[in-house]
């Protein structure tokens, strides 16, 4: 018995030298100026520039908004989804998955394009709508594969109870659903907050987004503020998971 | 050496962390018997098993087969086979596959491979389930399976972990009788883990009694019924009459208020005893003339062959009876006992009894819980003591954290006027505990002893 | 009529989700340099793509094999190091398992550019220099903990004495594991293959960090260098369509197989 737990050996020296130690390297460098010394300077830099933390709120502002239209949309689909005869069903959330397995930048280059080709100013209006093509299949499967799932003697108990059918829908099954949507809201906002290739497509570079910044300052050789601004980028997940954390249940990853 | 003797099993321990699993188990198994391991969940038996089979180690002691030390030796390499208790049938082989699993490796050729799977399968009556999926199965035909899979290999030895478990009682019946004479058709060895004692009873040839890693009997089904050598083992093995009892004279023992008869002899004079009586060895008549015990039924109950009926004696003590009629409740009646009936045993115990340590003079420390004791002369801090309490004045309390030590309620034992419990404190050590209040087993209890009640003497080393 | 609506909503969605590409197939069939510009039928690009006369060709082709290899040789590696990683994680107890679940989590709950940037500090850091190797060891990080999650539950469901009763039939450890293990495991890992294999193909921003600066190009950098440059290369909307047309004729048949087998089981 033992000696099979060491068969994680090897996995585990590869965790701590490609998961841990990069991650306190982050840490290191964002508190480092470019001679190795300690330093502050990178994240005081940041708090007082106020292009900086324009940036930083519109991505909030943009991952948020982004996420609840998703919400919006997708529990209304998976819930018609979910609701449909079986086999039906299973062919359609199939459809709405089968996007995701087209390169995600080309996908998002075809959306920009067809903005363009019908006259669309490219902007954060094109941004938002953009983004959410590109993440709803996230939010839905989720809420759907729970749906499905979900054993109906609830809804029947509740009707039995004298609950009508929309009170059975917001007082039995939207509650028994949430851990779905959680991961739904981990799925979309986590990629949406910390994109940068899809908001330079989808607005022409016109909206710079925080991801952008980390990507511009590492690419010119400024390590440390990068490091520094992934660190803040790093805080906001930590705070995301730590949330969703509270709400725990897997409802499966997306094959 | 000429030994019939295949396996010994030798001064085996075995422990989890602090947890004691096994304490110093020695047991001799003859070739071709049927021994059965019994005991409740927990007394280590599978771990036993699993030390045979070689998925586990033991800390201490040795394992011979045949004489020969096989304590380091891998599990594919003893000559012994296991029924596992959920199975363990291969989900991706079909159910020749999985019998033919073991022969395949040792690279038996195909057509004696071919022809042992046929014969095992026509032994345990599966012979048109060849190419079925294990998965289709139902619970018997896979147990069916595992058997033949393990007998197939012609083990010296079968170790069966509650083979039975998992099937219904109908089901569980038959599968005892195919089980009994699979084994006189194979005249291999059987080693068989239950908590069923009738099922022990039922199959073996010799029963191991565990409890608590340690061996409390080994015996034939009729010696550890008849003559349980404690109260445990008088407990766990069908039902009894448990009762405290004083021998007076060789052949003459008081319970129940009354001296009775019995064939006993060695036990000394005025010695504390245990006394078992079986409830069907109890007689009950409706004269209460020559009667040794007279009380009044407090309730009858029909059992399907036998009625069984609690009476409470007149000196205040309640026994179970089993009888072919029925004696309506309120009924005054008369019981007898038989001398040969009447079991004693020696106490394992008359008080509890602990090594302890004074932290100072109107405190002492044992079972690491320090309790106020009454002022000692002439002992100080750090004087080493024996502590003695009296069964009766240990003091269990409803709220644990209230208590000077914690502990669950692990085993309880009706002694006809009150109960004997064992409390397991959470360091794992053992208080006996005599009480009229009503706990159940599993109870998390707070222990409290009053200072007048812990007597202490000093310990010399 | 409240079942009509909600098909109509249902078919809204899919239409504005496959529009875009729909867009990009009707746009392969005609030469047009500029997405959106139908300058007649033309069934050149096709021919392109697979003549390979255009421009560019190579480093289209190249960056496609790259990709292809890349996502190959990550899977691979990651389903051998995941599985046994698994097995040895399921084994374990208490602290340690925990610690190991802990930092598997990481790489698939951190967004991609973190992932990125900390593995470019890292090489950065032991002064590696950066290219094939170091893109394909960022593609393993991301990947292997999605082959963990897949095998871990094959090993929950599994029957403990399963292992224990191949040793008691005479199989050694290596033959347990060979010939009861890996065959249980079987469907685990192929799904973890798959999805390493999607994950690995599919993935921008680590390879953007990792790839360094010696041109190593996979089909998503190419395409951000190539849209940033201003024009798209017009041989990727065949490409695209031909890729996509493939996805969906092995869903549909994957899912209709399983449909049908689901239907056999339960008559």
């Amino acid at each position: 018995m033992n000696k099979r737990s060491s068969w994680a050996l090897p996995y585990a020296i590869f965790l701590v030298l490609f998961v841990a130690l990069p991650l306190i390297l982050i840490m290191v460098y964002a508190f480092q100026d470019s001679s190795g010394s300690f330093t502050f300077a990178n994240f005081t830099k940041f708090f007082t520039d106020a292009d900086a933390i324009g940036t930083f709120a519109l991505s909030l502002e943009v991952a948020i908004e982004n996420t609840a239209i998703c919400i919006l949309l997708g529990y209304p689909a998976a819930w018609i989804l979910a609701n449909r005869k079986l086999n039906r069903s299973a062919v359609t959330i199939v459809l709405f998955i089968m996007p995701m397995w087209i390169n995600a930048l080309m996908r998002t280059l075809a959306t920009a394009e067809l903005f363009h080709m019908v006259g669309i100013q490219l902007g954060k209006g094109t941004l938002l709508v953009g983004m959410v093509y590109d993440y709803l299949p996230f939010m839905i499967y989720p809420i759907y594969n729970i749906l499905n799932k979900m054993d109906k003697s609830y809804a029947e108990a509740a009707a039995d109870l004298g609950a009508t059918p929309w009170q059975v829908f917001w007082k039995v099954q939207v509650p028994l659903s949430m851990p779905g949507v959680v991961s739904g809201i981990m799925m979309v906002f986590m990629p949406t907050v910390s994109t940068f290739a899809i908001s330079e497509f989808l607005t022409n570079n016109k909206i710079k987004l925080f991801g952008t910044i980390i990507q511009e300052n590492i690419n010119s050789s400024m390590w440390n503020y990068g490091a520094a601004l992934s660190l803040i980028m790093l805080v906001i997940i930590g705070i995301t998971t730590l949330l969703q954390d509270n709400n725990k249940e897997n409802s499966g990853v997306i094959v | 050496m000429a030994n019939d003797n295949i396996i010994e099993i030798k001064n085996i321990s075995k422990s989890f962390g602090d947890k004691c699993i096994l304490k110093d188990v020695s047991i001799s198994v003859k070739k071709g018997e049927f021994l059965t391991l019994l005991g409740p969940s927990g007394c280590g038996k599978t771990t036993l098993l699993r030390i045979l089979a070689g998925f586990g180690s033991a800390d201490s002691g040795e394992i011979l087969i045949n004489g020969k030390d096989i304590t380091n030796v891998p599990p594919h390499e003893r000559p012994v086979n296991t029924v596992f208790q959920r199975y363990a049938l291969f989900p991706h082989l079909d159910v020749y596959e999985n019998i033919a699993f073991g022969l395949k490796l040792q690279k038996v050729p195909t057509d004696e491979i071919d022809r042992r799977v046929r014969k095992v399968l026509k032994m345990v009556s599966m012979t048109d389930y060849e190419d079925r999926d294990v998965d289709s199965l139902s619970g018997g035909q896979q147990q069916r399976v595992a058997i033949a899979r393990a007998i197939v290999n012609q083990p010296q030895v079968l170790l069966l972990d509650e083979p039975l478990s998992a099937l219904d009682l109908k089901m569980r019946k038959d599968m005892q009788i195919e089980l009994k004479e699979m084994h006189r058709k194979l005249g291999i060895t059987f080693i068989y883990v239950t908590h069923d004692q009738e099922e022990a009873l039922t199959l073996s040839d010799t029963i191991v009694v565990l409890d608590d890693g340690v061996i409390q009997q080994i015996g034939t089904p009729t010696d550890i019924y008849n003559e349980p050598q404690n109260s445990f083992v008088a407990d766990f093995i069908g039902e009894s009459n448990i009762l405290n009892g004083r021998m007076i004279k060789d052949r003459l023992v008081e319970f129940a208020g009354h001296e009775f008869e019995c064939v006993d002899e060695g036990f000394g004079e005025n010695v504390d005893v245990d006394v078992v009586v079986r409830p069907e060895d109890i007689y009950i008549m409706n004269k209460v003339d020559n009667a040794q015990i007279v009380g009044k039924v407090k309730s009858c109950t029909f059992k399907g062959v036998h009625y069984e009926m609690f009476v409470d004696t007149d000196k205040g003590y309640e026994l179970m009876i089993q009888d072919y009629n029925a004696f309506e409740p309120d009924t005054e009646v008369g019981l007898i006992i038989r001398p040969a009936d009447i079991q004693v045993m020696h106490k394992e115990r008359t008080r509890n009894v602990y090594e302890g340590e004074m932290t100072d003079d109107t405190h002492v420390k044992f079972m690491n819980g320090e309790f106020e004791c009454l002022p000692q002369e002439g002992l100080s801090a750090g004087d080493k003591v024996t502590v003695e309490v009296d069964f009766s004045k240990v003091e269990l309390i409803d709220h644990p954290e209230d208590g000077v030590l914690q502990g669950e309620v692990y085993f309880l034992l009706y002694k006809g006027d009150h109960y004997h419990l064992t409390v397991r404190t959470d360091d794992r050590e053992h208080i006996w505990v005599d009480t009229n209040d009503i706990w159940d087993k599993g109870d998390l209890v707070g222990i409290n002893i009053a200072p007048t009640d812990i007597k202490i003497n000093r310990r010399h080393e | 009529m409240k079942r009509f609506f909600a098909q109509c909503y249902i078919w809204l969605l899919l239409i504005v989700l496959y529009a875009p590409i729909v867009f990009i197939a009707v746009f392969s069939f005609t030469e047009s340099k500029v997405l959106g510009n139908w300058t007649g039928f033309s069934t050149k690009l096709y021919a392109n793509l697979f003549t390979g006369n255009m421009q560019g060709t190579g480093s289209l082709m190249s960056a496609i094999e790259n990709t292809l290899i890349i996502a190959l040789i990550a899977a691979t590696v990651s389903t051998i190091l995941g599985t046994i990683a698994a097995i040895g994680i399921h084994n374990m107890r208490g602290r340690a398992k925990h610690a190991i679940t802990f930092l598997n989590n990481i790489p698939m709950l951190n967004p991609d550019i973190i992932t990125g940037v900390s593995l470019f500090l890292l090489f950065v850091f032991l002064h590696v220099s950066q290219g094939y190797v170091t893109v394909v060891l960022a593609h393993i990080t991301f990947c292997t903990p999605y082959v963990v999650l897949s095998v871990l539950p094959k090993l929950t469901q599994m029957n403990p004495n399963i292992y224990e009763a191949a040793l008691d039939l005479g199989a050694t450890p290596f033959q347990a594991l060979r010939k009861v293990l890996m065959p249980m495991l079987k469907p685990g890992m192929i799904s973890g293959f798959i999805l390493a294999f999607t994950m690995s193909l599919d993935d921008f921003a680590v390879t953007f960090f990792t790839r360094g600066t010696i041109g190593l190009d996979t089909l998503s950098t190419y395409i951000y260098t190539d849209a940033r440059k201003g024009g798209l290369t017009p041989e990727l909307r065949p490409m695209i369509t031909i890729m996509f047309v493939g996805i969906l004729l092995l869903l549909l048949i994957i899912n209709i197989r399983k449909i049908r087998n689901s239907n056999q089981q339960a008559a």
